[in-house]
This record gives C-alpha cells, structure tokens and sequence, in this order.
C-alpha cells in the first residue's frame, strides 16, 4: 500500500514573505532623483584669452545676498524673469539691442537662425540656494519654452514629445542652454 | 424521488491559502527591483528647494552625491555642513572622495559619473560655489541640482 504523503504546512509561508515585504518597503525608497542638471564649465585656463562678447550678447543676472534680483542692470521680480529672458534669446523683432544671431544648417530643420546670446548668472556667497534655484528653474523654464515652440511649429508636438533623435538634437542645437555661470567672486564678505 | 441534499455533514471547504504566499513574493521582488536600498544615513537635515523644470537622473549607478545642510545634530553647531558617504566632510576632501567613485565604477562608466547635489534650501551659496570649484578641478563636469517637483510661484 502506498503510504500518504505528509503535507507541508505552507500557512507560515505567506506570514515570512509579508516580513520581507515589510522589511524592503521600510529600508527602500522609492523616490527616483530628480533635478536640474547642469553641467560645468572646464576650470579657467590662464593662458586663454577673454574673449570679447559684445555688450548686446549677454544678458547680465545677478543675485545679492539679501536674494534681490538685478537683470540688466534694473532690479526685477523674480515672475518677470522668464519672459524677459525669452525676449532676449528669441529676439523676435531682431532690435538692435538684443543679441545677433548667426544663420546656420541644421539636419531637419534647414537653414535657421540662432542667437548668440549668453545669459550670465552670477550671484553673492550670501545667496540662499532656495532663491539660486528658483532663478535657474524660471531661466531653464525660458530656455524649454522657447525649445516647445519651435518644436511645435516644425514638428507638430512638444519638445518632450519628440520621439525622433534627429528632431531632437536638431531643436537642442537651435535653442541651446546658453547659461554661463561667472567665476565666484568674494564681495559680499558673508560667509 | 431523487435526494440532492445530503444529510448531515454540512462542511464548509477550507480556502487554499497556499497560493498567497506566491503573490506576497510577486510583491516583494517587485518592490525589490524598483527600489533602491538607501545608501547612506542623513547626517544633515534635508529640505532640497521645489522647482518645475526638472529632469529625472538616468542611471542612478553613476550617481554619487553630496548632501548639504544643517547637521542634525545640533552638537555640531547650526552651520551648514558637508556630507560625503556616512561622514561629515570639508571641501578638501571633495576631489578625493570623487577620485573615490570613480574607482569603484567600471572603466567604461567613469566618464558618465554625475554628482547629484542634495542640498537644503536655507544654505547659502558660498558653499555650494566652493563645491561647484572642486567639482570642476577634479573634472566632474555633469551635475544635478537636487529638487523636488511643485510650483515655486504663482505666475
């Protein structure tokens, strides 16, 4: 006769893999990282010449200790910032005063114009990082923007939605990240 | 006539819980793979500043970072301080701690390292422009500002 096999219990199995659960959910997070990412510059090479910008090329931001914002030489709230720093990068009306632009051939695109202009963030040792971010969120924002509209009108579709590589880098080559961060300066003399 | 009901011996069957413990580990390694185990401890208090035009970080292998904030314990005063791996450190020890990561990534990978940038938004900037000194000395040109997503301002 054969004999009854004895069965394993496999009630406490589930009770073990709920601690495991338990355990991973409490030690992980979950949070992917997330940020505006940015990349530096190389450090200054003494032998190199400063290059000459022209004065209608830069668009001057500066930020004090006391977190106030100077653009241009005018003090501005920091809601106005996107708008005025879009101004200056299209340059739709091409006047004088904003930045030229050069004509160049982009894969996809044709023949387009870009703009020459260079923001110029500089800010104060005393500067709070709440207030720095802000200022670069509402100067990418400008940037994106800018990158949106261009993308609509050639392609139909926002520059996220953009699936094609060639498309993309043909939107990020006309509209470039043009934000160049001064070499730090000690002047406010707060740490 | 025919008898459907029996008498008597009305059992209710037991539910087989046996397949529960199946879907409790479909569970847990589905947490497992989408998690990551939190690398270090927070010795500094951490608040990093809202913005909207943020980008997620691809590989978070090729990630390392650099916290930034008041010290939780307040023994160590209410300046802003530097956390590199599990310890407090200053900005001398940045390039090195760099050379660090790199050396524990594969070759192939080294030139895609980014530093993610976890700092508290009441710090001042003084710091933050030393480290961003460092960062391009060593040659750590590709950095993240750390932020949370939300609306900074009503527009």
């Amino acid at each position: 006769m054969a004999r009854k096999a004895v069965e394993v219990n496999t009630g406490a199995m589930a009770d073990i893999s709920f601690l495991l659960l338990t355990f991973f959910l409490l030690t992980s997070s979950i949070d992917t990282d997330m940020g505006i990412i940015r990349k530096l510059p190389p450090p200054p090479d003494p032998t190199q010449e400063i290059q000459d910008v022209k004065k209608r090329n830069i668009f001057n931001v500066l930020i004090n200790k006391y977190d106030g914002l100077l653009v241009q030489g005018r003090p501005m709230d920091i809601s106005q910032l996107r708008d005025a720093a879009k101004e200056f990068l299209a340059n739709p009306y091409n006047r004088e005063d904003l930045p030229e632009k050069r004509t160049e051939v982009i894969e996809g695109l044709g023949s387009i114009d870009i703009s020459k202009g260079v923001i110029s963030l500089k800010n104060d040792r005393g500067t709070s990082y709440k207030m720095y971010i802000e200022v670069q969120n509402e100067l990418t924002a400008a940037v994106s923007e800018l990158r949106n509209e261009l993308s609509k009108q050639r392609f139909g579709m926002a520059y996220s939605d953009l699936t094609n590589t060639v498309n993309q880098e043909a939107i990020s080559a006309a509209i470039p990240v043009a934000i160049s961060e001064a070499e730090p300066e000690n002047v406010g003399g707060t740490k | 006539m025919a008898r459907f009901a029996r008498e008597g011996k009305r059992e209710t069957p037991g539910i087989n819980t046996g397949s529960m413990s199946d879907i409790i580990f479909m569970f847990l390694f589905f947490f497992m793979v989408i998690t990551t185990m939190r690398e270090s401890t927070l010795l500094v208090r951490l608040t990093v500043p809202q913005a909207t035009e943020i980008q997620k970080l691809e590989k978070k292998s090729l990630v390392s970072f650099i916290y930034v904030g008041q010290p939780m314990d307040t023994k160590y005063g209410t300046e802003s301080r530097i956390q590199l791996n599990n310890q407090y450190g200053q900005i001398a020890d940045i390039q090195e701690f760099i050379t660090r990561e790199r050396e524990s990534r594969d070759e192939a990978d080294r030139n895609f390292l980014t530093t993610s940038l976890k700092v508290d938004e009441e710090t001042r900037m003084g710091v933050i422009s030393d480290i961003k000194q460092e960062l391009r000395q060593i040659g750590a040109f590709k950095i993240n500002y750390s932020t949370r997503l939300g609306i900074v301002k009503d527009r």
